[in-house]
């Protein structure tokens, strides 16, 4: 009697349940790839110096105003290179209080340069704070972009950091990718600056724009012709009012034009500043600007005290909402830009599928009638086994949530292939051991122990390659690997262990059998 | 009972320069179709770049789509048709443009052409210089890790002459599929990696199976006085030789399946599938067998003493 039996049956019995439990129903617990399903893959590089540099420029800015509120006449504060500060002061005599001051106010930095006589110091951001600056600029960029993917509505969307300075983000299931590539790619910085009319446009285009100022563009695209036009805005560098300073935002429509527009509310110290600065500047006209474009520049007729603002430029009706939407979600810390991107539509998804169930059904009945036809009963055995290693794959699947793409279909097919080459193994051995004289028990225990080592060699091989492959692989070749080493891995369970029960059960209590199918 | 050969006792190894000279024949004609070619063409996976695939309600010939993308100044496109001519890939090297900005000029050159018809775009790539450059270098680690995992293992399990065997025979799979690619007019990409990867892997399985019997055979005292290690390892492959064939008979059904009906996506990848199982079993005979002869020969020669090889055990 073949030891323990039970044991082994029970074994199997549980595992097919778990399985089946796992997997039901399939529609729902087997993740498609978005190669599958039809979504954008997108990888976004964050401009982390950006991030640093725009942190420096701060830094430098709160300097000077401390610096000349204290008395101590400044020529100039300027950032050089990404991380790095000089300031040079107006004269050497106030050098001991400006170091003081500088000490106080920029403690974040080390002092790179100091020449007392000349009145110049340079100063360097500290590298653990760069190496601050860049990881928030990258946490704070994913959330920023997790927040518009939600109020976009996309369902399950994944968006992760990868790398140091990249994010992924995948949007199963989108169908304007174009939309939902400019809503995440967008900075998003809103700035309201002061139009300055002192000097005309078109002359600071020719003589260079005057300090403290420059010049921006507003795009305006004819009805007509749908041609570009760049007209020039000469505004102050100062943004008195930003994005930070928005509450919340939404579409409005225009009575009168049936325009949609955003409207903006401030929260409480912007819509102060706000008012603040509609009193002080009546009859001047305020830029809106939005990433460095003008996007419109009305008059200020009065002062406008409800704290509240709205953004016009002949926006459609999708434009407007994502204007909102990023509004509410706020700017991203730093820019990005799209480093790698892969959009499936939902038809050449569905046509996917549908190619790799034939392929998979296609190479399933040829392998299982060849191995029928050439072993017989036993290669009908192996052909259960492999339907039971296809369940086991799949569930394992579902059970750990991979995710099933294009490849890891190839995968798949792949698996069924080399799944019976266990079997083709055991079951050569066996005809040999049996032509060798061997009894056919004796076949039988000889050839599955002899095949076994060999078996074992073949395998870890293939999961080699597997696992190389998926520590390199992206999305869709990571999926076959993950569809590749679960169905090697399987194919041990079985190929061998079930297999051998089966022939175990059939051989059983048939001492005198002096025949095998195989 | 169906048996593919039962000790067929061919002479493999005593024609192994026939097979010598076949090998570097075909891989030589690679490699010139690739210098004729200049070089192996690379996928937008690699080499960066955007590609759109487009579907059209009715077919469409290739000039009419050249026409259309010239009126947005990106006639220098490669437009290539995908399964049929209602569809197409069209393929754009990087630029200074951005992905955005090629998808949206595209869609509105193609939607201008009334002659063109409806249209649908079914799959954008765009891969940025940055990533290409990163994918190259992660794909030239990928292998040679692999390479080295299974030297490693086959020198542990058997020895290191035979793991070099191995690794020969690997690179000349390697080979033999670069070289089936260039000569098709197929491009590398992240899934034709993947493949190669996979063959790595696969075809060093038969070669472990033809040591393994050389080294049981010794165990079991079956060589004769006298039998050269020629012999031994013809013997080997021979008595194996069923089930190298079998065993790779079941994975090419499965990959030509693949090929005929996995769909244009993966017919790349199923090509070279169906390549690297051909060559794998081949090469397990041809290269890691005779191989393993010659150097084992030249070794000898050169230190002057016999010394068994292959079975430390």
């Amino acid at each position: 009697m073949p030891r323990h039996l039970g044991v082994r049956i029970a074994l199997v019995v549980i595992v097919v349940a778990v399985s089946i439990w796992y997997l039901y129903p399939p529609a729902k617990t087997i993740n498609l790839g978005l190669d599958l399903q039809g979504g954008i893959h997108l990888v976004l590089g964050v401009d982390v110096d950006k991030a640093v540099e725009a942190q420096v420029e701060r830094a430098g800015d709160t300097a000077r105003a401390e610096l000349e509120k204290r008395g101590i006449g400044v020529t100039r504060v300027e950032r050089r290179g990404t991380a790095e500060l000089a300031i040079q002061l107006a004269s050497p005599q106030s050098w001991d209080a400006a170091v003081k001051t500088i000490d106080e106010v920029l403690s974040v930095f080390d002092r790179k340069e100091a020449d007392q006589a000349a009145g110049r110091l340079g100063l360097a951001l500290k590298p653990r704070e760069v190496a601050n600056i860049r990881d928030l600029a990258v946490r704070q960029g994913l959330e920023t972009i997790r927040n518009r993917v939600d109020q976009f509505g996309v369902a399950e969307p994944s968006i992760q950091q990868q790398g140091e300075n990249r994010i992924l983000v995948q949007l199963p299931g989108v169908q304007d990718p174009a939309r939902a590539k400019a809503l995440i790619g967008k900075t998003a910085l809103l700035e309201f600056k002061l139009v300055d009319e002192r000097t005309d446009a078109e002359t600071a285009l020719r003589t260079g724009p005057p300090p403290g100022t420059e010049i921006l563009y507003q795009r305006r695209v004819d009805k007509e012709t749908r041609e570009e036009r760049k007209v020039p805005f000469l505004v102050q560098k100062k943004a008195p009012i930003t994005g930070r300073d928005v509450a919340t935002a939404r579409v409005s429509i225009d009575q009168n034009t049936s325009e949609p527009y955003v409207s903006v509310d401030f929260n409480a110290a912007g819509g102060r500043a706000f008012s603040e600065l509609t009193d002080a500047n009546v009859g001047k006209r305020l830029a809106i600007v939005l990433d460095g474009n003008v996007h419109s520049a009305p008059q200020i007729r009065e002062r406008i005290p409800s704290g509240r603002a709205q953004i016009t430029g002949g926006f459609s009706t999708d434009e407007a909402t994502d204007l909102a939407i990023v509004l509410r979600a706020g700017a991203l810390p730093a820019p990005v830009q799209v480093l790698e991107e892969r959009t499936v539509g939902p038809s050449l998804g569905a046509d996917s599928i549908r190619q790799g169930i034939i392929a998979i059904l296609a190479s399933t009945a040829l392998v299982f009638l060849f191995m029928l036809v050439y072993y017989r009963l036993s290669g009908l055995v192996a052909d259960v086994a492999l339907g039971l290693n296809l369940l086991l794959l799949m569930a394992t699947m579902a059970g750990f949530h991979a995710t099933l793409t294009l490849p890891g279909i190839a995968g798949i097919a792949l698996t069924i292939g080399m799944a019976v080459d266990t079997n083709i193994l055991i079951f050569e051995r066996i005809r040999e051991e049996l032509r060798a004289g061997k009894t056919v028990r004796g076949a039988i225990d000889a050839g599955f122990a002899r095949a076994f080592k060999t078996v074992i060699d073949t395998h870890v091989t293939v999961l080699v390659s597997g696992l190389i492959l998926f520590q390199f692989g992206t999305g869709p070749v990571k999926g076959f690997a993950v569809t590749l080493m679960i169905g090697i891995a399987v194919s041990l369970f079985t190929a061998v262990f079930f297999t051998r029960l089966i022939f175990d059960l059939i051989y059983m209590g048939q001492r005198k059998r002096e025949t095998l199918s195989i | 009972m169906i048996e593919l050969f039962r000790d067929p006792g061919f002479n493999f190894i005593g024609r192994r320069r026939w097979a010598y000279l076949i090998s570097v024949l075909f891989i030589l004609a690679g490699i010139g179709s690739m210098v004729a070619k200049g070089g192996l063409r690379y996928g937008i996976d690699f080499s960066g770049g955007t590609l759109i695939q487009v579907r059209f309600e009715k077919p469409v010939a290739v000039d009419r789509i050249r026409h259309a993308l010239e009126t947005v100044q990106m006639g220098e496109s490669v437009i290539q048709e995908f399964g049929d001519d209602r569809e197409y890939l069209l393929r754009l090297p990087l630029a200074q443009l951005s992905s955005e900005e090629v998808t949206r000029r595209t869609q509105e050159a193609l939607a201008k052409d009334s002659e063109l018809g409806k249209h649908e775009i079914r799959r954008v790539e765009f891969v940025g210089p940055q990533v290409g450059r990163d994918l190259q270098i992660q794909a030239i680690y990928a292998v040679l890790w692999s390479m080295v995992g299974i030297l490693v293992y086959i020198a542990i399990r058997f020895d290191l002459l035979g793991g070099l065997a191995s690794i020969a025979a690997i690179i000349h799979d390697v080979l033999v599929c670069l070289s089936a690619m260039s000569l098709t007019n197929r491009e590398m990409s992240l899934a034709i990696l993947a493949a190669l990867l996979t063959i790595i892997g696969y075809s060093v399985n038969d070669t472990i199976v033809a040591y393994d019997r050389v080294r049981e055979n010794r165990a079991k005292g079956a060589r004769r006085k006298g039998e050269s290690f020629e012999t031994q390892i013809n013997n080997a492959i021979n008595q194996t030789l069923s089930r190298t064939v079998l065993t790779a008979l079941t994975v090419f059904f499965t990959t030509a399946v693949l090929y005929l009906f996995g769909g244009k996506v993966l017919e790349d990848m199923a090509f070279v599938l169906c390549i690297g199982v051909v060559t794998g079993t081949y090469s397990t005979i041809y290269i890691a067998g005779s191989l393993i002869v010659d150097w084992a020969g030249w070794r000898d020669r050169w230190v002057g003493k016999r010394k068994k090889v292959v079975a430390k055990a």
